[in-house]
């Protein structure tokens, strides 16, 4: 397997970003998911060369590392667009508009059959639930999470994104892009959140207790 | 005016303060009386520890309900074995959506709750497995975690006893069979999440093979307010078998979803009151009281009081205690086609049943939801449901065997219509779609 | 501690912790399995083998579940519940199989095949499309994947990792995609992949070189003793008409369990290549002629009778015990000599001594089981995953299970002996002595545990044939076996060198390790042989290389040659020269060697399918065979002896397989008709440990074993097995590498006067002093090139 074009390689130190990883650990090769998500960090996806990386410096063999990388579905096989775009199509989100907003987004953005639009700038796919059912449908942009999603809101959201505004989830922090909350995944970034997370499902039974409820 | 009748029932306890805007950083948690509970479960013995969330009869809140003292009590003491607790917040039930509000809400409850749990256990190290997919979570109860360090309440002479713990934050990577707590294991070990033979359990060979408690996150955010409050306030609430309450969060066809705390013995129809009932006035197909996984239930039993032991008696279970409510404008055989698909995509591919079974019964499904099922498949997904329960290797399977039998005890003629009709022609989906508060 | 239960209704008494699956088989009841293997960890996978157990509500994998007192399970024998689950399983394993069994090697012995003739339905169900992959995948040189034939019982990767220790194959992605894998660019290159073919209980995994071959219902089956090392592998041999199509492990707990390595698996078709049909002799002309057998029958005896007795036989260690024994005694008895030698490699007298005083005609005293349950296992110039892989198999099954330590005097830990985590003594090659010294004398830094776990009931110390070029390693070996008290076996390479041992095809050394020396034991060998003790040779006969010597020397005239090659010798030229100067050479050969253009008599004779015998392997076990190809014209060594005997008009004593296999029960106590009398024994050596040096700058000391596949001639037409051979490299420290200027995979030299080896370097943490090289691989003939044995100081230099 050849690289695609679009595929950028790994820093030359990434063998000793890898093992401060698995120096956290006592018994090294459970820092694996952790130097995977490293990988993807730098390159948007989990290339050979990110298995080898991961093989020599865990001692383990590539096809060890292969077997991991392709369980999990975070674990992309093909570099991914700056932002990647995931809609719940599961049941609940599927029904209550998910189908219709990955239906729309493919057609808005005109993806091709991997999903990718062609300015590379996303990456659509379909995921599975999310757990986050009060809240469906659920679409999340670089694992951000947006709630009671539409089609046209997604628009909106995926313009913003376009013209380089900040855009903010639904709870928690911007969308920088995919590669970027990799780090946070990697155990590499550890920002202090400075704003609540909670949004009006979270509370809605608080609120009612409180006598609070919108009705 | 429904809602105001019975209000009485909610109880905000652990959600009491998630409206307060600085509760999710330590001085926020600590003003609210954070921690507090952390030095009064260090003046205790371990043992005591574990006695007293024993007597309060605190019940696992991941979906199995398994009774947590008594999980501690497994784990031996002696040996020369380290002890760990593994704190499962890989939430991915569909329909759950609580494990994940509580992380963002107040994450210094998780890590306190982490840390009495780890002192009655003895354990020296304590993993939070946080699922991949909500790096939100991740990154608050990491700060969480830093600060708790900083303080001194983690890592060495924890709030200066002579008691030491470290914490580590692991995030997963996109894989709902690791909240099955062996394949969770597994992955924190850094291999494919797939679940381990029973036995060794966990409390006597689990991570590194070494003695492990995993509890989920729900279930650890109990632990300081029974210790704060005593094993007899706890039991105050609930019933005899489900004593304590639970965070319910409710989704689907309904006004105000979300999470809506009371204790064990509330009602649906209670719920569904507080959550304004089904939106535009509609009447409740069907609902399922914990996640996809346990049998649906219809507006026949909204009045089952919501206890593990109700539940069951009705054929069903409470699972992870996350009411979906579906009203009359939804296809079941579309939401069950989902759910296939759902557990066909997240089956681990060990053993064959779950594997090979729901690759097959996705495959008939899928001609259902477009008119094009046969009336002889309707037999062969009966038959292929039990060739999957109860012989898969986990639970999953067992989970994707409950979907389509249940919805047939109570929707034949819909599977029955679609041999003929496409589900979609006989339910519009532009109907079952949200009205969304934003956009429109 | 034992359980009672039942099974089906019957009682059973098991040792506790039986597996259900187990138990039932001692009833012979066979519960169908897919996942389940008795020497894999259980995994509960492929649901095949569920069962009912009373008070259980759910069926139970009879694989995962051990039988416990009082416990009623019921099989598919009486159950429903267990008959329908099984049932169900078989038919989801189905699914997605394609049902290719008429085009499947696998099928006609295939356990899904089988099982689905009586767990299956007669008609599908399933009506949707098919997994499909592209196919087929190559995996290695020697192995294609069939994807869509897998179960995912996960059998070849659970063995791949679990028992080889090599984990270049694994489960990839997930769910209904889960399929077996490589990673990329990265081949299974095990020594042992073969057995994951034999494993697989669907046809995914296939033998490039067997595949579309043959029907399994058109094979004959015979079981027979692997030839290529001393581990003693019991194999099947498949062939049909005159072909042996493939070979197979076959099932032996006491020596290979269920596996062996690939070598023995997969090389096998040197029998059928360059074959000589007919005996040659070299006429006049000095060109060899293709003659009668009674023409070169006479012409061998007539140029034997007239230079016996200054004859020498040079056996090339991988002759049956029966064809070794047969030239033992046609050296003593018709050439009246004792000049013969098996040891076609670098040895010594120390090392004849060593053999003479602890191994010949001893039998069985280190057992595979011994590794098994040793506290220690201490390894002395000995490599085993590459050198004798079977004791690999079950040091690292000790590791794995029960935590074996295993101790090695070597250079450096090499990739087999990290796989049994070894704990290394380092030592630079012919310091073994020194180091077992220093062992022994509590002054060897980090070894105290090792002295400590060797003097603990059951500790086994294994010595390689290589501590022939290590002065002193012998006889220290012997001080650290009587001092420890732990038990000493030695383990040679090739498949014969024991079996010649025993049977007395060493100077001095009559079948048995009776004394020629010792009149008793003279006499006793005479007995069986039928003849007087006089007429037997009297003069003490010379090893390998004194005999090369004396040829030069016009000492020694003529020679017998059997399976012979020269480059396997440790000096080459000193070869060439004796066999250019002996005045008449009968050479015994299965096909053109480089022996062949010195020799004036060729007799051509059988290979191993072509004739019964047996071979002992290192623990002194001996392993007989039966004759696979009954129909081959080609006649064993011993046959071709008797013959000559005759001719040459030697007393009448037997030389048929049975009559020589008879006396051999006598003389070495086995069978029924065997005695075991106690003979006066050899001494041991007492070789003092050699002063080792730092080689000077620029220098260092070789290192040199075979790697397990290389250019050996009994490989040579196997491309496929070839493909997974470990690379050719030289191994320097990281020390000398700075020093050198290199780094892994730049080119080195590793030169002596008389030649250059030119290879990418490997860096590892070898011996500062040390430079290692493969003895005979791709690019790196050490015996030929550079004409240094093992200890020898070599130049190593930057390419």
């Amino acid at each position: 397997m050849t690289p695609p074009a679009n595929s950028v390689s790994l820093p030359n130190d990434i063998d000793k970003e890898l093992t401060t990883i698995a120096d956290r650990y006592t018994h090294r090769r459970s820092a694996i998911l952790p130097m995977l998500h490293l990988v993807q960090s730098y390159q948007g996806w989990v290339s050979p060369e990110g298995i080898e990386a991961c093989a020599r410096v865990l001692g383990i063999s590539p096809a060890e590392v292969s077997g991991v990388s392709t369980f999990y579905t975070m674990y992309r096989r093909r570099p991914c667009g700056k932002h990647l775009i995931g809609v719940c199509t599961t049941s609940l989100c599927g029904m209550l508009g998910g189908d219709a907003v990955l239906q729309d987004l493919r057609e808005y953005l005109s993806v091709d059959e991997n999903g990718d639009s062609p300015d590379g700038m996303f990456t659509v796919e379909h995921i599975e639930c999310q757990a986050a059912c009060s809240q469906a449908p659920v679409v999340t942009i670089d694992w951000e999470f947006f709630q009671y999603m539409t089609p046209w809101r997604m628009h909106e959201v995926v313009a913003d994104l376009r013209d380089g505004k900040e855009v903010k989830p639904d709870r928690g922090s911007t969308v920088r892009g995919f590669r970027e909350v990799e780090k946070v995944l990697a155990g590499m970034e550890l920002t202090e959140p400075t704003q609540p997370a909670v949004d009006d499902a979270m509370l809605a039974g608080l609120m009612v207790a409180k006598g609070k409820a919108k009705s | 005016m429904a809602a105001k009748r019975s209000s009485q029932k909610l109880r905000p306890i652990i959600t009491e303060h998630w409206d307060d805007p600085n509760l999710f950083t330590l001085a926020g948690y600590q003003k609210v009386g954070g921690y507090k509970a952390l030095k009064a479960a260090l003046k205790k013995t371990p043992d005591q520890v574990i006695e007293l969330v024993k007597a309060s009869g605190l019940r696992g809140r991941g979906g199995a309900g398994f009774p947590t003292g008594m999980k501690w009590g497994f784990v031996p003491k002696k040996g020369d074995k380290p002890r760990y607790l593994v704190v499962n917040a890989d939430e991915s039930e569909p329909g759950a959506c609580k494990d994940v509000p509580l992380m963002l809400a107040d994450p210094h409850l998780l890590v306190e709750g982490v840390i009495i749990t780890s002192y009655a256990i003895e354990a020296k190290e304590a993993f939070i497995y946080i699922r991949g997919e909500v790096p939100e979570a991740v990154r608050r109860v990491s700060w969480a975690v830093k600060e708790a360090r900083e303080a001194g309440l983690i890592g060495r002479n924890v709030a200066g006893s002579d008691y030491s713990l470290e914490v580590t934050v692991h995030a997963g990577a996109g894989a709902y069979i690791c909240g099955e707590e062996t394949a969770l294991l597994d992955s924190l070990e850094g291999f494919r999440g797939q679940p381990r033979l029973k036995p060794p359990f966990p409390a006597v060979a689990g991570l590194y093979a070494a003695p492990t408690v995993i509890n989920n996150v729900e279930t650890i955010a109990n632990v300081p307010f029974i210790v704060t409050n005593g094993a007899e306030w706890f039991r105050g609430y609930g019933t005899e078998k489900s004593p304590g309450f639970k965070l319910w969060a409710v989704s689907g066809h309904v006004e105000r979803p979300g999470i809506y705390e009371a204790p064990f013995g509330i009602t649906m129809r209670e719920l569904l009151d507080y959550a304004g009932g089904v939106r535009y006035g509609r009447d409740v197909k069907f609902w399922i009281p914990g996640g996809s996984s346990v049998p649906m239930l219809t507006a026949e039993h909204l009045d089952i009081p919501l206890t593990y032991e109700d539940l069951a008696a009705a054929g069903t279970m409470l699972g992870t205690g996350t009411p979906m409510v579906f009203d009359t404008t939804t296809s079941v055989v579309k939401a069950v086609t989902r759910w296939l698909e759902f557990y066909k995509h997240e089956s681990c591919g060990k053993c064959t049943p779950c594997r090979e079974g729901t690759y097959w019964v996705v495959d008939i499904l899928q001609r259902f939801e477009q008119g094009d099922g046969k009336k002889t498949e309707l037999k062969l997904l009966d038959d292929l449901s039990n060739q999957i329960e109860g012989r898969s290797f986990c639970a999953l399977g067992d989970a994707a065997a409950t979907p389509f039998p249940a919805a047939m005890k109570y929707f034949a003629d819909e599977f029955d219509l679609a041999t003929k009709t496409p589900v979609d022609k006989t339910f519009d989906p532009a109907a079952t779609m949200l009205k969304s508060p934003v956009a429109v | 501690m034992t359980v009672r239960a039942s099974v089906d209704g019957i009682d059973v008494v098991v040792p506790e912790g039986t597996l259900i699956i187990r138990a039932a088989e001692t009833l012979g009841t066979f519960i169908p399995r897919f996942c389940d293997h008795p020497l894999l960890d259980p995994v509960a996978a492929c649901r095949m083998c569920l069962v009912e157990i009373e008070g259980m509500p759910k069926p139970q994998a009879s694989c995962a579940v051990t039988l416990t007192e009082g416990m009623k399970v019921r099989t598919q024998m009486t159950s429903q519940v267990a008959e329908q689950a099984q049932a169900g399983v078989m038919e989801f394993l189905l699914i997605n199989h394609p049902l290719d069994c008429p085009v499947c090697d696998k099928g006609g012995e295939c356990p899904l095949q089988n099982q689905a003739m009586t767990a299956g339905r007669p008609d599908s169900r399933f009506g949707g499309p098919k997994r499909e992959f592209p196919k087929p995948l190559a995996i290695s040189t020697e192995i294609l994947l069939d994807r869509e034939r897998c179960v995912s019982c996960a059998r070849c990767t659970r063995f791949s990792e679990q028992v080889a220790g090599d984990p270049f194959i694994d489960l990839l992605e997930r769910g209904s995609d889960q399929q077996v894998g490589i990673a990329h660019d990265e081949p299974f290159n095990s020594y042992f992949s073969g057995n994951t073919i034999q494993i697989c209980p669907v046809g995914a995994l296939t033998s490039t070189s067997y595949r579309f071959r043959s029907r399994p219902f058109d094979l004959v089956s015979v079981k027979t003793t692997c030839e290529h090392c001393a581990s003693g592998c019991a194999l099947r041999t498949d062939y049909r008409r005159d072909f042996v199509m493939r070979r197979l492990a076959w099932e032996d707990p006491a020596v290979n369990e269920d596996w062996n390595c690939d070598k023995g698996r997969f090389a096998f078709t040197y029998m059928r290549h360059g074959r000589l049909s007919a005996p040659l002799v070299r006429g006049s002309d000095g060109v060899l002629h293709e003659v009668s057998w009674s023409e070169a029958i006479a012409f061998a005896a007539k140029g034997l009778s007239a230079l016996s007795p200054s004859v020498a036989a040079l056996l090339g260690g991988r002759l049956t015990n029966e064809d070794a024994y047969s030239f033992a005694k046609f050296t003593r008895l018709v050439l009246q000599s004792d000049n013969i030698d098996f040891r076609n490699r670098p040895s010594s007298g120390e090392e004849a001594d060593f053999l003479a005083h602890h191994v010949a005609g001893t039998g069985l005293v280190v057992t595979y089981e011994d590794l098994e349950n040793a506290p220690i296992v201490l390894l002395v110039s000995l490599e085993p995953e590459e050198e004798s892989p079977i004791i690999f198999l079950r040091l690292r099954k000790a590791y794995r299970k029960s935590g074996l330590k295993v101790a090695v005097i070597g250079p450096l830990l090499t990739r087999g002996l990290r796989k049994l985590g070894a704990q290394l003594l380092s030592t630079v090659a012919g310091g073994e002595a020194a180091t077992i010294d220093s062992l022994l004398a509590g002054d060897l830094r980090g070894s105290q545990s090792v002295l400590t776990a060797l003097k603990k009931k059951g500790a086994v110390i294994l010595v390689g044939e290589r501590a022939a070029s290590s002065a002193g390693a012998y006889s220290a070996s012997i001080d650290l076996a009587n001092e420890t008290g732990a038990k000493l076996a030695w383990v040679p390479r090739r498949a014969g060198e024991r079996g010649a041992l025993d049977a007395g095809a060493l100077a001095g050394l009559l079948p048995g390790g009776r004394l020629m020396a010792d009149a008793a034991a003279r006499a006793d060998v005479a007995r069986v042989w039928g003849v007087e003790p006089s007429d037997l040779a009297v003069r003490r006969g010379k090893p390998q290389e004194k005999i090369l010597r004396e040829i030069s020397e016009g000492k020694i005239d003529a020679l017998i040659t059997a399976g012979l090659q020269i480059s396997d010798a440790p000096d080459v030229d000193t070869f060439k020269q004796a066999l250019s100067e002996a005045k008449f050479i009968v050479s015994f050969e299965q096909r053109l060697s480089d022996v062949s253009s010195y020799a004036h008599v060729i007799l051509p004779v059988a290979s191993v399918i072509e004739k019964g015998g047996s071979f002992t392997d290192w623990e002194g076990r001996v392993r007989h065979f039966n004759r696979a190809l009954n129909d081959s014209p080609a006649v064993s060594d011993s046959t071709v002896l008797g013959m000559l005997a005759k001719e040459m008009g030697a007393p009448n004593t037997g030389w048929r397989i049975d009559e020589v296999q008879y006396e051999m029960a006598k003389l070495l106590g086995e069978g029924p008709t065997g005695t075991k009398k106690e003979f006066k024994r050899a001494g041991a050596p007492t070789i003092e440990a050699a002063d080792v040096k730092a080689p000077p700058s620029g220098s260092a000391v070789l290192s040199t074993w075979h790697q397990l596949l290389d250019l050996g001639v009994m490989q040579g037409p196997e491309e496929h097995l070839a493909g997974t051979r470990r690379p050719s490299q030289v191994i320097i420290s990281p020390g000398r590498a700075k020093q050198l200027g290199v780094a892994t995979g730049d080119l080195v030299t590793v030169s002596t006067v008389n030649g250059v080896v030119t290879l990418p370097v490997e860096i590892d943490e070898i011996h500062e002093d040390s430079v290692w090289l493969p003895m005979n691989s791709p690019g790196s003939q050490v015996l030929v090139t550079l004409k240094a044995r093992e200890g020898a100081t070599v130049k190593v230099a930057k390419a």
